[in-house]
C-alpha cells in the first residue's frame, strides 16, 4: 500500500511522579487510517493520546507530525482535535456555540458561512433541529456526537478519540461504532481511537495497537492480531483462547498434551519450548476413542449461537465452543486442524493465561463490573 | 412537640427583628423621644440628607467597598486560579492555610497590625500623612481576599480539567480560554465573592477605624462619632436605611442560582460564630 505517515511516535517515554507510565512507545500513524489503542485501564493509552494532542510533554522521544517534530507545539497549534473521554462541553454554551465554537476561535466572521458549516455539521452526526437545545439537557449519546461534531468543525488532519463510547449502553453503543467508522471513511481524517474493549478495537480499526503497562506489545491489523497473537499476553487479552505449553519437536510438528500435532508455523528450532494458542472455535468434538486428545466435560454453559465447554485435558482446562450439544461429565474427544494452531515463542507472560481452571461466568461478570467503574 | 418548636422560631425572630423593628419605627418618629412614638414623620430622613458630613461619609463608603471589591475580585480570581493549577499538594494546604488566617484573626488585631505597618512604611517613605483612603483599599482587600478565593476555589474544583483543555484543542490561546470558557463557568463564585468582598467593606468598622485618617471617613465611622457626641434619630433614619439597602441586596443575591455559594457562605458563617464565641481574644 502507498501510504503516506502522518505521525510518528519516536521513544516516547513519560513519568508521573516517578512511575514510568511510558516505556519507549515507537509508533507509525498513517493518512486516513482508523487506528485504535487498546490495553486495560491503566496501561498508558490516554497518557498516548495526550501526548498527540500536546497535552502532555514526553519526557523523552519525539513527536513527529507531517515530517517536523511537534514536541513543544502547543495543543491550539496542532492540526489535531480531541473527543474527549467524557465530553467536555462547554456548559454555558447551547449545541450550535459549542459546535461553531472552533471557527469562532479561528476568526472566521461570516455568520452564513458558520451557521452552514455547523448546519453540516449537525447533519453528519444526525442531530439536525437540536441547534437552540443547552447541552446540559442532552442525553449521553447526544453529547458524544456534540463533542465528535465540535471536533470535527475545523477539519482537522487527525481526529483523537479517548473511549467516546465508554458511557453509552450496548444498542447505542454498536450504532455509534458503525457511525464513526463510515464518517472515517468519509471523511478521510485519521482517527486515533482508544478503547478497552477488544471487540470494539477488533471491529472498527484498520490498524490495532495492543498495549499493556506502558509499552507496545503487538501492532497488526484485526486479523493479524487475532490469528497471529505475538504473546500470551496478547493472544489472552484479544478474545478468548486455550494458551498450552508445548515444544516444538521440528517444523510444522508440534507436541502438546502427549499429542504430536501437525502445524503450519516453521522457523523456531528443535526442541524448543513454546506457547500454543488454539482458539475455542476452532476446536472440534469427536468421539472419545477417535480424538487426538481426550478429556471430560466438567461444565457446559448455553451461550445462543454455541455451547461454551470446558473440557479437562490431562490437567488442563481447554474452552471448546460447539455448536452440538455434550453432556457434562462425559469423556470426549478433540481434534484440532493445523491452521488452527498458533505457534508463539515464551514470553514473561507465558504461564500466567489462557487456562481455564479457574474459570466461572460470574467471577467474569464481576471483573468486568469492576474495570468499568475504574473508568 | 410542634409547638415547641413554633414557637422557639418565634422567639428567635423577636430576637433578631425586634431590634431592628425598633429602630425602624423610632426613624419615623415626629419627636426626638426613644419611648414614645408621637406621630409619623420624614422629619429625620430629611434631617439627615442635609447633614452633608452624613451624605459624604456614605459617597466614601461606597466608593471605598466598590472599589475593594473589584480590586479583591480581580485578585482574589486570580489567585484562586493560581492555587487550583499548583500540582505540589504541599504546597497548596501552605497557601490555603496562609489565605485562611486573615479570615481567623480577629479584626482588631487586623486593623493594628496593618496601621503599624502603614505608620512604619510612611515614615520610612518620609510622607506626612500616611492614613488615606489608599491605606484603606489596602486594609480592605486584604482582608476581602480570603472570601473571594474561598467563593472562586469550589468553581474551579468543580470544572472538568478537560473543558479548558477542550477549549485549547479547538485553537484557544490560553488566555482566551481562560476568558471564552473558564471565566463564564466560574461567574457564580465570581461574582458571589464580590458580593461578600462588597458587603464587608460596607459594613467594616474595627480595621476601617484604625487605617483611616482624619481626610477620609467612611459611613461607621461616622456614625461612631456621631453616636459619641449625641444619639439623634437621624441616625436612626441612616441605620434604616443601610439596613432596607442590605436587605435588597440580600433578595437579588438569593434569587440568583444558590446552590453553588453555599460552600463559601458555610465558611463564612462558621467564622462568625468562631469570632461570637472567642469576643475580641487573639487566636
Ligand atoms: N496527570 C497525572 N498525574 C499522575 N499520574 C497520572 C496522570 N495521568 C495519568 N497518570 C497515571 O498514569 C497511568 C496511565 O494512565 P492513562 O494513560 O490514563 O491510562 P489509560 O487511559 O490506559 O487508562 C495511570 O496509572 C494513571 O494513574
Ligand atoms: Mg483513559
Amino acid at each position: 500500500m502507498n501510504r503516506k505517515k502522518l505521525i510518528e511516535l519516536r521513544g516516547i517515554t513519560k513519568s508521573f511522579d516517578g512511575e514510568v507510565v511510558l516505556d519507549n512507545i515507537s509508533l507509525d500513524i498513517y493518512e486516513d487510517e482508523f487506528i485504535t489503542l487498546l490495553g486495560p485501564s491503566g496501561c498508558g493509552k490516554t497518557t498516548t493520546l495526550r501526548i498527540i494532542g500536546g497535552f502532555e510533554t514526553p519526557d523523552s522521544g519525539d513527536v513527529i507530525f507531517d515530517g517536523a517534530r511537534i514536541n513543544d507545539t502547543p495543543p491550539y497549534k496542532r492540526h489535531i482535535n480531541t473527543v474527549f473521554q467524557r465530553y467536555a462541553l462547554f456548559p454555558h454554551l447551547n449545541v450550535y456555540e459549542n459546535i461553531a465554537f472552533g471557527l469562532r476561535v479561528a476568526r472566521i466572521r461570516d455568520e452564513e458561512e458558520i451557521s452552514r458549516r455547523v448546519r453540516e455539521m449537525l447533519e453528519m452526526v444526525n442531530l439536525k433541529g437540536f441547534e437552540r437545545r443547552h447541552v446540559t439537557t442532552l442525553s449521553g449519546g447526544q453529547q458524544q456526537r456534540v463533542a465528535i461534531a465540535r471536533a470535527l468543525i475545523n477539519k482537522p488532519r487527525v481526529l483523537l478519540l479517548d473511549e467516546p463510547l465508554g458511557a453509552l449502553d450496548l444498542k447505542l453503543r454498536k450504532d455509534m461504532q458503525n457511525e464513526l467508522k463510515s464518517m472515517q471513511k468519509r471523511t478521510g481524517i485519521t482517527f486515533i481511537y482508544v478503547t478497552h474493549d477488544q471487540e470494539e478495537a477488533l471491529s472498527m480499526s484498520d490498524t490495532v495497537v495492543v498495549m499493556n503497562n506502558g509499552s507496545i506489545m503487538q501492532i497488526g491489523t484485526p486479523t493479524d492480531i487475532y490469528n497471529e497473537p505475538k504473546n500470551a499476553y496478547v493472544a489472552d487479552f484479544i478474545g478468548e483462547s486455550n494458551i498450552v505449553d508445548g515444544v516444538m519437536i521440528d517444523d510444522y510438528s508440534v507436541k502438546m498434551s502427549g499429542h504430536t500435532f501437525v502445524c503450519v508455523d516453521a522457523g523456531f528450532g528443535k526442541n524448543t519450548p513454546v506457547d500454543v494458542v488454539v482458539r475455542p472455535e476452532d476446536v472440534d468434538v469427536v468421539a472419545p476413542e477417535s480424538g487426538m486428545l481426550r478429556g471430560k466435560v466438567t461444565s457446559v454453559t448455553f451461550k445462543g449461537v454455541h455451547y461454551e465447554v470446558i473440557v479437562d485435558i490431562g490437567g488442563f482446562k481447554w474452552m471448546i465452543q460447539t455448536t452440538d450439544y455434550v453432556a457434562p461429565d462425559a469423556e470426549i474427544g478433540v481434534d484440532i486442524e493445523p491452521d488452527a494452531i498458533h505457534i508463539m515463542n515464551k514470553s514473561e507472560y507465558s504461564g500466567m493465561f489462557g487456562d481455564y481452571s479457574s474459570f466461572s461466568d460470574e467471577l467474569d461478570a464481576l471483573s468486568e463490573n469492576t474495570e468499568e467503574e475504574e473508568d | 412537640m410542634k409547638i415547641l418548636s413554633r414557637l422557639y422560631l418565634i422567639l428567635v425572630f423577636i430576637f433578631l427583628y425586634a431590634p431592628i423593628a425598633v429602630m425602624v419605627l423610632i426613624s419615623f418618629n415626629s419627636s426626638e423621644s426613644t419611648t414614645q412614638f408621637s406621630g409619623f414623620s420624614l422629619y429625620w430622613y430629611r434631617e439627615m440628607l442635609r447633614d452633608s458630613a452624613t451624605l459624604e461619609a456614605l459617597r466614601n463608603t461606597l466608593v471605598l467597598s466598590i472599589s475593594s471589591a473589584v480590586v479583591s475580585t480581580v485578585v482574589g480570581t486570580l489567585a484562586a486560579v493560581g492555587i487550583d493549577r499548583m500540582r505540589n499538594r504541599f504546597m497548596r494546604g501552605a497557601v490555603m492555610s496562609v489565605t485562611n488566617i486573615p479570615m481567623m484573626n480577629p479584626d482588631i488585631v487586623t486593623g493594628i497590625s496593618l496601621m503599624l505597618l502603614f505608620v512604619f512604611v510612611g515614615t520610612l517613605l518620609g510622607l506626612e500623612s500616611y492614613l488615606s483612603f489608599w491605606t484603606l483599599l489596602i486594609a480592605h482587600v486584604t482582608f476581602n481576599l480570603p472570601y473571594v478565593i474561598l467563593s472562586v476555589l469550589p468553581k474551579l474544583k468543580q470544572m472538568d480539567k478537560n473543558i479548558p483543555e477542550a477549549a485549547l484543542d479547538l485553537g484557544c490561546t490560553p488566555l482566551r480560554s481562560f476568558f471564552k470558557v473558564e471565566l463564564p463557568f466560574i461567574m457564580p463564585g465570581v461574582v458571589t465573592g464580590f458580593i461578600m468582598a462588597f458587603t464587608l467593606s460596607f459594613d467594616d468598622f474595627v480595621i476601617s477605624n484604625f487605617t483611616s485618617g482624619s481626610s477620609f471617613e467612611t459611613l461607621t465611622i461616622h456614625i461612631y462619632s456621631m453616636i459619641k457626641k449625641s444619639v439623634k434619630p437621624d441616625i436612626y433614619a441612616l441605620s434604616t436605611l443601610i439596613f432596607a439597602a442590605v436587605l435588597l441586596l440580600l433578595v437579588v443575591y438569593n434569587m440568583s442560582d444558590r446552590s453553588e455559594r453555599d460552600d463559601a457562605r458555610g465558611k463564612k458563617r462558621r467564622e462568625l460564630r468562631f469570632r461570637g464565641k472567642e469576643g475580641g481574644a487573639a487566636k
